[in-house]
């Protein structure tokens, strides 16, 4: 099995894995990080967004071997240190999630979102958003959280 | 939800003292962030030891209070609002609260299982009486202490105040507390001085959930632990000729594969590696006698739509007379597709089975229906099997079922191995134990311009609707009433599926009224509201499910919220209205045409589910309600062709998205009554409320779900 190099939250991490492993379940069963989630394995549900290089990405389609390794992975562990990014503290102000299980997903494509235009009218949320599916249907409360985001940031 | 049981003394209090250390679960932020205008506040520390005082609560030292959240939580927020009814009627600041969640405990709580809407409604007399009982004992320790009499002190906040000012903790008497005897009928608050119940609490997990934090089944590690992946039959009504593992175990990281069954378990030292094993299985399948697909389903269920059943599940006057009798005769049917639940975490759970031991961990709906079966299936004493519960990546009824639970405590049997099984998305798409297709057919006979005669038929699948919805309205409002109900058999696995029977049901009854109405140039809420008054003041027949007078609130708010009657041009609405799961709700969608299609802007909700326990948690399961109704009005399809699923993932099955989820604005009835569940109430109408409205826009009527496949609907 090859070894890779992998820049993840801000530490040099090395993993032996087949090439083919997708990132989605190094970041789980290797490295501990579970809070990014599988949904669907075919990057149609967004419950695994990671940022590589600060662009979010579907982690369950994104074999290790696709990685070089100055390339720099976030996930939502790795979003803030201290848990307070803007979106993090609009999520708790507009009690977003019901199961919160897409919500990490949610957050990171938001992240991805903020960075490129961090003030999105309710057309650009809809586009960046519609790949992340929330089963809940919490889409309107994570709409707002954006909103404030985008205003606090 | 859990009823305090009644305990013996050394029961209820156990009064053991357990180490604060290991507590990291659930920590309440409350308070630490948002208003900049309110001082942060630090939570008091963790105690040294914790004071037992029944199976809901305990008292530390320092004040802190651990409240249990029972019933298992699957995203209907009752790990929160459980714990605040306690809370509330202890009288302790909810900030001082930290929860966590309980395992299956059977000599403590009933009803320990999340399902139907009635965690709050069945839990909320012994959650109030669980912290009443502990306030109680906290006042007589310091009456007994202060040598003065029970009634005048008063608690607030953790703190017990006597007539001369002095104060004391809850924390400095909780051990005294707990030698007091056990009030049988504590005294509980009048509701208007409740201080929690009514204003908004956050989820208490909202912060491990926002950082990534394990909480779900999916997140387990366990030492030892290895992953498995399991092939099913891919066609209900089949089962397994033989299987070649040769190209499965050369694959890196697999253990072993084991047969258990009609299915071939994988287990694997990761997930990735569980999974491809399982890809690289070559299994022969036999089709059985019996396989069906869905042509066949939908003419079995037609064909019975114009035949009665045996026995009629409820009758008032003579439905055959007076559709002889009527001037005209009016019908109208409707038919649902098979759902899957499509949880976005998919099944899954850990088992550590030995000879003599189980022990299970995982998002499980219903634990002690869990434990007989796994009792059964292992032969062991249920003693011997411990259960816990995660927090769930949704249910929606899926996770009632506990096919999961069997398979992985077969595999870790069979492997004596510690095993965490997931299910792929299309493991968990093609072996669902789906919402049933079902059928419903009304048919109204007309006398003088009103309804004499109302015949419901229902045809389903493995089910019919259950308990007293044949006393729905519009019963009580009809001279002569009947309805009908046909189970016909499936090998399809179904169940339960957020808010059964009504799920459909509500859309086709609702589209049919007004249809209906419009048949006799009625106004769709006049309509309703002429038929419940009579429900009201001269009801046919007995026993109602419902009360007619809180039908007509819900129906009159929403009509006035969202301007009924009131024309703009290239607006329409639709109303609709419904009462499932206890609570009453009225719904009008609101839509406009996009691009040629009707498109639902907004929908107008009220509901009375009587004292609103959290509100910002209630407004996210009404909206979360309506939005699952209308994305399954809208684009659930299911299909099967001999026995097998031809949906098995996000790209061929149509969940709602953001851009289509529309604005919803809610009213609630104010109200004193006892409150009822949320989960589910809301789902049922929206369904109706969208048809109604895209039936006023493009004047064409919907007999069948999903809705997509009337129109060109563009997202």
């Amino acid at each position: 099995m090859p070894t890779y190099q992998l820049n993840i939250n801000g530490e040099v991490k090395s993993v032996n894995a087949d090439a083919d492993t997708p990132i989605l379940w190094i970041l789980r069963d290797e490295l501990n990080l579970v809070g990014t989630k599988y949904g669907c394995g075919i990057a149609q549900c967004g419950a695994c967004t990671i940022h590589v290089d600060g662009t979010s990405m579907r982690s369950c389609s994104l074999p290790i071997s696709s990685l070089e390794s100055n390339q720099k992975i976030t996930t939502i562990e790795g979003l803030d240190k201290n848990a307070k990014h803007p979106l993090q503290e609009a999520w708790i102000e507009h009690d977003v999630p019901q199961c919160g299980y897409c919500q990490a997903g949610q957050i990171m494509s938001a992240a991805s979102l903020l960075k490129e235009n961090n003030k999105p009218t309710d057309k650009d949320i809809d586009n960046a958003m519609q790949g992340n599916i929330c089963r809940c249907g919490t889409y309107l409360r994570i709409k707002k959280a954006i909103k404030t985001a985008s205003k606090n940031m | 939800m859990a009823n305090l049981k009644q305990h013996n003394r050394r029961n209820f209090l156990k009064g053991t003292a357990i180490a604060g250390g290991g507590l990291v679960l659930g920590f309440n932020w409350a308070g630490c962030k948002g208003d900049p205008s309110l001082p942060l506040r630090v939570m008091k520390a963790i105690p040294t030891e914790w004071i037992d005082f029944n199976a809901f609560l305990k008292i530390g030292e320092t004040g802190l209070v651990t409240i249990m959240s029972p019933n298992p939580e699957i995203g209907q927020n009752i790990k929160t609002s459980m714990p605040m009814i306690v809370a509330e009627e202890l009288d302790v600041d909810f900030f001082d609260v930290v929860v966590e969640q309980a395992g299956l405990n059977t000599e403590w709580y009933t009803r320990q299982v999340a399902g139907g809407s009635q965690s709050i409604r069945k839990g909320w007399e012994s959650l109030r009486k669980a912290g009443a009982t502990a306030r109680h004992m906290l006042v007589e320790a310091a009456a007994k202490r202060w040598n003065v009499d029970a009634k005048d002190l008063t608690t607030s906040k953790g703190i017990i105040t006597n007539a001369t000012g002095e104060t004391l903790t809850y924390g400095e008497l909780a051990k005294e507390a707990s030698t007091i005897d056990v009030p049988e009928n504590p005294t509980l608050k009048d509701p208007k001085d409740f201080k929690i119940i009514g204003k908004s609490q956050k989820n208490v997990d909202v912060e491990k959930i926002i950082t990534g934090q394990p909480l779900f089944g999916i997140d387990t590690v366990k030492k030892g632990m290895v992953y498995g992946s399991v092939l099913r039959p891919p066609a209900f009504g089949s089962t397994l000729v033989g299987y070649d593992d040769t190209k499965a175990k050369a694959v890196n990281g697999v253990i072993d594969v084991i047969k258990f069954g009609e299915k071939v378990g994988v287990i694997a030292s990761n997930t990735w590696a569980a999974m491809k094993g399982k890809k690289a299985l070559v299994a022969e399948w036999k089709l059985g006698e019996k396989v069906e697909d869905t042509k066949y389903h939908n003419e079995l269920l037609s064909s019975h739509l114009s035949k009665k059943a045996k026995e009629a599940r409820r009758t008032d006057g003579d439905v055959d007379k007076a559709l002889s009798g009527a001037d005209e005769i009016f019908e109208k049917s409707y038919a649902a597709p098979f759902l899957p639940h499509n949880c976005l975490e998919p099944m899954n759970c850990y088992a550590e089975v030995t000879d003599k031991k189980a022990y299970v961990l995982g998002p499980i709906q219903t634990p002690e229906w869990q434990l007989s079966n796994l009792s059964e299936q292992l032969e062991m004493d249920k003693e011997n099997i411990t259960i816990e519960l995660t927090r769930m990546g949704g249910g929606f009824g899926r996770r009632l079922y506990g096919d999961f639970v069997a398979e992985v405590a077969e595999l870790s049997k069979l492997s004596k191995k510690p095993v965490q099984l997931l299910f792929t998305r299309e493991d968990d798409m093609t072996a669902g134990t789906y919402r049933p297709a079902s059928q419903y057919r009304f048919k109204v006979g007309l006398k003088d311009g009103k309804i004499d005669a109302y015949h419901l038929t229902e045809a389903c699948f493995n089910g019919k609707m259950f308990g007293q919805m044949p006393s729905n309205f519009p019963c009580g409002a009809v001279e002569n009433y009947r309805v009908d109900s046909h189970k016909l058999e499936s090998n399809i696995s179904t169940g339960a599926w957020r808010a059964p029977y009504a799920n459909f049901l509500a859309y086709a009854e609702q589209a049919f009224f007004d249809e209906l109405a419009a048949h006799l140039k009625k106004d769709p809420v006049t309509f309703r509201i002429e038929m419940l008054e009579r429900a009201k003041n001269n009801p046919t027949g007995e026993n109602l499910s419902y009360d007619p007078e809180r039908l007509i609130g819900v129906i009159k708010l929403a009509a006035e919220k969202a301007n009924w009657g009131q024309k703009e041009e290239g607006k329409y609405k639709g109303f609709c209205a419904y009462y499932s799961h206890n609570t009453y709700v009225a719904e009008v969608g609101h839509v406009s045409m996009k691009d040629g299609s009707p498109f639902v802007d907004k929908i107008t909700c009220a509901v009375d589910c009587g004292i609103v326990v959290n509100p910002k948690a209630a407004l996210n399961q009404i909206e979360g309600g309506i939005i699952d109704g209308i994305g399954h009005a809208m684009y659930g399809d299911f299909e099967f062709i001999e026995g097998a699923s031809q949906f098995n993932n996000f790209h061929q099955y149509r969940l709602i998205k953001m851009p289509e989820a529309p604005e919803i604005n809610v009213h609630f009835v104010e109200s004193n009554i006892d409150p009822t569940g949320l989960g589910e109430p809301t789902l049922p109408p929206a369904g109706g409320a969208v048809a109604n409205a895209m039936a006023a826009a493009t004047g064409k009527r919907m007999y069948s779900q999903p809705f997509v496949k009337h129109f060109d609907v563009k997202g």
